[in-house]
């Protein structure tokens, strides 16, 4: 115990003498949960929008504007031709043609039907879906309008009709950073934790000081348990600063309980570090550290579910979800943020994340040798 | 104290041999040195020896216990000061050596006495980080660090490698004095010049031990009589004795050539008389004693 008490003090003093590091560890979660999560917005508008209106009736005319005061479009282009619009599709400046046919409003009023033509440009896949499906949406709109104008309200409706309506819950107003803030404080404690344990006993090998501690009696776990706790604390410490930061600018308060939070919290730091603890006894500086950090970085990020939805993903994107601790944090911190979902319910993800501490700690203690 | 048999380490795919059959011995209160150039192997002695590498073949203990099974013990026992500086640069030097005492559960009070006469040349910066230290007070306290836990045997891996040579002569007056409290020391250093000051000396080179014994002995040892000759050209001299019938070797060393003669020996009349044939005025002309540096090249030359 006396000899972990010495390790401490030793790992403390370090890290609060490197003033930059120490800096990092506080304003980059700041900055970034500041930054990230209103850059990071699904919510898509500003979609430009060519027109080609082959009717110039009166009913077209209530269309287009129907479609630009719904605020999701801009009008890039009145053409007399869809070759014309095509040529602003090709010149990335519209995102979506909707070509109105001749005849649009005798049609729609003799034959009770018409149609329109939308061409997506799909290249940015997220913009045309959403585009695509608001348009729809905003022609499905117009169409009824047109009903309720065209038949007269005393007439009964002949055809049954399942209208959908729909309320948001613990979200009520979709807003999608309430969505973002618990994900990207998720992934800053998952790279906090991460990088700093990667790189630390990495740096003692690079130094050569680890040569020094090797000769010394000091036990294998003691020497792992002196980085884990510093480490531990200084994620836990990220942690607060990004919950206070989410209360602070977005307004966000966690629902559930906070204990719940933390414990999670506390045992995914002991996987994240143990995580660390291992790519650090492989590697011998710490440029290959920091790039094999990188590597699995890159996949904690963006398969854990943090944009993409993991139910989304092929089987074998799901399989690989299934091994990555950040997707149980992220769901975790969404689940009791927003959903304030009791012990009970993340007790599943608890009970994995726990296995992922116990066999990655194991693992690097086994891995981390005395001798070569 | 120190027993080494046939230890043998081999590197990497190419099986290089970087110890090959080494055998030695190290008695109580010696200090011992290993002379040889880069690349001897010297370093990965040192680093089996204090357990952190294991050998290919052979054995070897250190105060009595195996380096292999017993390593616990020899950790406890032994202090290691590694070629390179690796003692934490961003703490001070108060810290480190607080550091070094507390995992070895020791104080530094308690061993005091080892590491007065050093440490009071460093203690005015104490509160410095060892980073900032200049190469000698780096030095310093690395010594005091291996020694704060009142080794048996104290392994210094190239001590004076980068060294000013005031601090080099520094240091090895602290090894003596280290001696004198009956610590064992195995001590290892490229410069021949050191060699004298160790007790006992092995010879190494490309992991193989070419002679051990004291110093006196292997200069001793040297087979043939040794003249110093000085010139102006000194490559010119070199080239005209190489083409002398009767020498033996010659090399460069410093400002003069060494060379050995065949047995009937040569006068200086007789090399002066040859030298002027080829245009080289002789400078110098002496006899002298083989040095540890003469023997080194004598015996990589059989």
């Amino acid at each position: 115990m006396r000899i972990i008490g010495f390790l401490l003090r030793k790992e403390f003093s370090q890290i609060f003498r490197n003033k930059s590091i120490l800096a990092l560890i506080i304003v980059m979660p700041v900055m970034q949960l500041i930054i990230l999560p209103l850059a990071a917005d699904y919510e898509v508008k500003n979609i430009n929008l060519a027109v080609i209106d082959n009717d110039h009736s009166t009913y077209s005319q209530r269309l287009i504007s129907k479609i630009t005061a719904s605020g999701y479009f801009k009008l890039a282009g009145y053409n007399a031709s869809f070759k014309d619009a095509f040529a602003l599709i090709e010149s990335d400046k519209a995102d979506l043609i909707l070509e109105i046919p001749q005849h649009f409003e005798k049609n729609l009023i003799r034959e009770n039907k018409q149609q329109v033509f939308i061409a997506v440009n799909a290249i940015n896949g997220t913009k045309a879906n959403l585009g695509g499906a608001y348009l729809a949406g905003i022609l499905r709109n117009y169409n009824a309008d047109l009903r309720l104008q065209l038949i007269s309200p005393s007439k009964v409706d002949p055809l049954p009709v399942i209208e959908i309506t729909s309320s948001n819950w613990f979200n009520a107003y979709m807003n999608y950073r309430v969505f973002m803030v618990p994900g990207i404080l998720a992934i800053l404690v998952t790279m906090i934790g991460g990088f700093l344990s990667a790189l630390n006993i990495v740096k003692e090998k690079e130094v050569g000081t680890i040569e020094q501690i090797n000769v010394t009696p000091i036990k294998k776990h003691h020497f792992i348990l002196g980085k884990l706790i510093p480490f531990w604390v200084l994620g836990n410490v990220v942690f607060t600063v990004g919950l206070l930061v989410s209360w602070l600018i977005y307004g966000i308060i966690p629902v559930g309980n906070l204990l719940v939070l933390y414990g999670f919290i506390w045992v995914y730091l002991l996987a994240i570090l143990g995580f660390g603890l291992l790519i650090s006894t492989y590697c011998e500086t710490q440029q290959q550290a920091m790039f094999i950090m990188f590597f699995f970085m890159m996949i904690f990020i963006l398969m854990g579910g943090l944009f993409t939805s993991i139910d989304a993903m092929p089987p074998w994107a799901q399989l690989i979800a299934k091994f990555n601790p950040a997707t149980y944090l992220i769901e975790v911190m969404r689940m009791v943020i927003l959903k304030g979902s009791h012990l009970r319910d993340v007790l599943p993800h608890l009970g994995k994340v726990f296995l992922f501490a116990i066999v990655l700690n194991t693992w690097a203690v086994i891995n981390y040798k005395k001798t070569t | 104290m120190i027993q080494v048999n046939n230890i043998t380490k081999v590197y990497g795919k190419e099986k290089t041999l970087a110890v090959n059959d080494v055998s030695f011995s190290v008695k109580e209160g010696e200090l011992f040195g290993l002379i040889g150039p880069d690349g001897a192997g010297k370093t990965s002695i040192f680093r089996m020896l204090t357990t952190l590498l294991l050998p290919d073949g052979g054995s070897a203990t250190v105060n009595g216990f195996d380096i292999v099974k017993d390593f616990k013990q020899i950790r406890n026992s032994v202090g290691y000061m590694p070629g390179k500086f690796s003692l934490y640069q961003d703490l001070s030097i108060e810290e480190n050596l607080n550091f070094f005492a507390t995992v070895f559960n020791t104080t530094v009070e308690e061993n005091y006495h080892l590491i007065k006469d050093i440490y009071i040349q460093i203690e005015p910066f104490k509160k410095r980080r060892a980073g900032k230290l200049s190469g000698g007070m780096k030095q310093k306290l690395a010594l005091c660090c291996a020694l704060i836990h009142k080794p048996t045997v104290l392994f210094l891996d190239e001590p004076t490698t980068g060294v000013d040579p005031v601090s080099r002569k520094e240091f090895w007056e602290m090894l003596k004095r280290l001696k004198a409290q009956n610590i064992t020391i195995v001590v290892s250093t490229p410069y021949m010049d050191e060699a004298t000051l160790c007790d006992r000396i092995a010879l190494i080179q490309e992991g193989k031990i070419l002679s051990i014994d004291t110093p006196a002995a292997i200069t001793a040892s040297y087979p043939d009589e040794l003249i110093a000759l000085k010139s102006e050209k000194m490559s010119a001299l070199l080239k005209a004795l190489n083409e002398f019938p009767k020498i033996k070797s010659v090399y460069a060393f410093g400002e003069y050539a060494h060379a050995a003669f065949q047995e009937s020996g040569v006068t200086e009349e007789e090399i002066k008389t040859y030298l002027t044939t080829q245009q080289i005025a002789l400078l110098e002309f002496k006899k002298i004693e083989a040095t540890i540096e003469d023997c080194f090249i004598g015996f990589l030359k059989n």
